[in-house]
């Protein structure tokens, strides 16, 4: 995974990335200010040909900036922008061979749905504009409405349409800027599916900007995660999720539970930790840091609450912690999520899938475990409450 | 239901009344367009046609009126051009000064025509300038120009800007993107602009009495000869515009009724 860069790299030298094969883009040392506000800052990232890539953070994390510098509707401080091995930097926007499905689709009025998807296709002179226009609205079913204006069609239409004006003109990379925002949700999921659908179809490089964490895990095959102008990480999905790097990632990706806690040892590829009068453990592979102070973290459908002094699901590999008692419970059906309060070690998120009947009431003991496997360790000094509830 | 229904008799009535009012004056002129007048045309002496088969038959009445039209067409013209340029400039770019350039570009709205057309007058005799069809065409421009920016830029300031950004991300440059996107979003805006002067400057006496000099504009001319008896050609005429005008607005609705249904045959 050439672009697997973790949190750590992602401040570094310029062109630290891999070499480029094929249309690659790539952002070197890429820094924005606004006046005295750092939009993004000293920001490098490579996205290999053909990736459904997503750039996900809270609104003002300068993933939108990112995009417009890519697209050259902005211009960076400082940094280089290639695409392949061409340095792209100083050109403006009509000059790329990048095109963006605007957010609001920013479709022309006073053109048919032909002549919009058109337009790129007729800037460049390319002799079968019609036809080949033609052929987009076809990939995205439209072809019967040709004829109308944007404003005639509906939200969901009028959003394909958008996509097939970037896609009819094959660029190197296709920029989504928050294409699903002003749709509804079933619509919003017809068309996830839709443009993964799509990008399959036409093998463009698609770099998607959302702040819809399930969107870009359900869309993308690599994630990049944008907090304050810098990229957190990156990764697969399932990675991003499985081993947060950051306090951040691990709240803005799904939920945890992060609690202090002192390294008091190791045993082979084993760090032992102590939180309060409790122990656990973790693999050294999924530290960040093996000594002093760390902040642990377990996310909340990987813990299993049982009766006091029941067998848990596990002996070995298996951390067991005593005399918790349950805050609140909240029933969703599918599963059931309580607030769990542990004495000396704080409070814990459990979700508990609801294979049993059985549901702990608000004041009950419970003991809680967990597969070792799953914890996963930052840096001491983590805010424990960074991307929490920004979504 | 056999109840007294407000909505459904006293709004068609009061309108239709509204109508009558705003309508009754142009139907005399109308009609007293077809009237045998002799000196006056003020009291019904008769139906003709002989005013509609020679419009310019008394004397200066079409002078006046070609007069009129080129004032009107040649200050709409340069007008529209530098008001839209201008309404560019001030809706698209802040530099020094802006907030100023705004309110001196509201004055000409907001200064009486009387002060205006006084003014104007001593500028050109100070400058030593000969009033005649210059100096009137120069006074238009300048308080038509006023119109046309207002009007405009609330045409630019309602258009979004990521439909610029949209052209140029699809290769159009900066001229393209002008001629392709912004120019054709315009244009409802700018024929209303350029209407509107038009109208403006055909209607106007009191700018134009100070700074004609010699030069004799139509409604200098009714004006004048309201003091001895307005010939029924000047009705030929102003019947001739109104019914033109008309022709216009009806042409327009049909043409995007024509559009319209086109549209939605193919679609």
């Amino acid at each position: 995974m050439t672009n697997t860069v973790n949190a750590a790299d992602t401040g570094g030298a310029t062109g630290a990335g891999a070499p480029a094969g094929g249309a690659d883009l790539r952002l070197e040392s890429i820094t924005k200010r606004f006046g005295d506000y750092l939009a993004v800052d000293d920001l490098d990232l490579r996205v290999p040909a053909g990736r459904f890539f997503a750039l996900l953070g809270p609104s003002g994390c300068g993933k939108t900036t990112t995009l417009r510098m890519i697209a050259g509707l902005e211009h960076p401080t400082r940094g280089r922008i290639l695409i392949g091995d061409e340095d792209v930097t100083a050109t403006r926007a009509h000059q790329r061979n990048v095109n963006t499905v605007f957010q609001n689709y920013a479709l022309f009025p006073h053109l048919s749905i032909l002549e919009n998807v058109a337009f790129g296709l007729r800037r460049r002179r390319v002799a079968d504009a019609e036809a080949r226009a033609r052929e987009a609205l076809a990939l995205v079913e439209l072809d019967h409405l040709s004829a109308r204006r944007p404003a005639q069609l509906s939200g969901g239409q009028q959003q394909r349409v958008a996509l097939a004006r970037a896609v009819v003109n094959r660029p190197h990379v296709l920029l989504l800027d928050e294409p699903l925002g002003a749709l509804d949700m079933k619509l919003r999921r017809q068309m996830q599916t839709e443009l993964k659908t799509i990008q399959h179809e036409v093998g463009l490089t698609f770099i998607h900007v959302t702040h819809d964490q399930e969107e870009a895990m359900t869309m993308a095959d690599t994630v990049a995660v944008m907090n304050a102008g810098r990229i957190e990480q990156i990764g697969p999905p399932e990675e991003l999720y499985d081993l947060p790097r950051t306090a951040f990632v691990a709240n803005f990706l799904g939920k945890s539970n992060l609690f202090t806690a002192q390294v008091s040892g190791s045993t082979g590829d084993w760090l032992e930790l102590g939180f309060g009068p409790h122990l656990t453990r973790l693999p050294a592979a999924r530290a960040v840091q093996s000594n002093g102070q760390v902040i642990a973290g377990i996310r909340p459908e990987k813990i299993v609450a049982v009766r006091p002094g029941e067998p848990g699901p596990g002996e070995h590999g298996w951390t067991k912690v005593s005399g918790g008692r349950v805050l609140s419970t909240s029933y969703t059906g599918v599963s059931t999520e309580y607030t769990v309060d542990v004495p000396g070690a704080g409070e814990f998120e459990v979700f508990s899938q609801n294979l049993r009947s059985e549901v702990f009431a608000e004041g009950a003991e419970v003991d809680l475990w967990w597969d070792e496997r799953n914890v996963f360790g930052l840096p001491g000094d983590s805010d424990t409450e960074a991307g929490v509830e920004e979504v | 239901m056999r109840k007294f229904d407000l909505s459904r008799w006293f709004i068609p009535v009061f309108g239709g009344l509204a109508f009558v009012y705003l309508l009754v004056p142009i139907a005399y002129i109308f009609v007293f367009s077809f009237n045998d007048a002799g000196r006056t045309n003020l009291s019904w002496r008769g139906f003709t046609l002989s005013n509609w088969q020679n419009p310019c038959g008394a004397p200066q009445v079409c002078e006046a009126f070609v007069n009129s039209l080129q004032v009107g067409v040649i200050a709409t013209v340069v007008a529209t051009v530098l008001g839209t340029l201008l309404a560019f400039g001030l809706e698209r770019y802040r530099f020094r000064f802006s907030g100023t350039a705004n309110i001196l570009v509201f004055l000409p709205l907001a200064t009486p025509e009387v002060v205006l057309g006084a003014s104007l007058l001593s500028q050109f005799l100070n400058l030593g300038v000969e009033l005649g069809m210059t100096t009137t065409i120069i006074s238009h421009i300048m308080f038509c120009m006023s119109f046309v920016v207002v009007t405009i830029r609330a045409r630019i300031a309602s258009l979004d800007p990521k439909l610029e950004e949209a052209a140029a991300d699809l290769y159009a440059s900066g001229p393209m993107t002008f001629w392709k996107v912004t120019f054709p979003l315009l244009v409802p805006g700018i024929v209303a602009a350029a209407l509107l002067s038009f109208a403006m400057s055909f209607d106007d006496f009191i700018v134009a009495n100070f700074n004609s000099g010699p030069f004799t504009t139509f409604p200098q001319f009714i004006y004048v000869a309201a003091t001895r008896g307005i010939p029924a050609e000047a009705n030929v005429i102003g019947s001739g515009m109104f019914l033109a005008a008309i022709a216009l607005v009806l042409g327009a609705q049909l043409w995007r009724y024509w559009r319209g249904k086109r549209v939605s045959a193919v679609g």
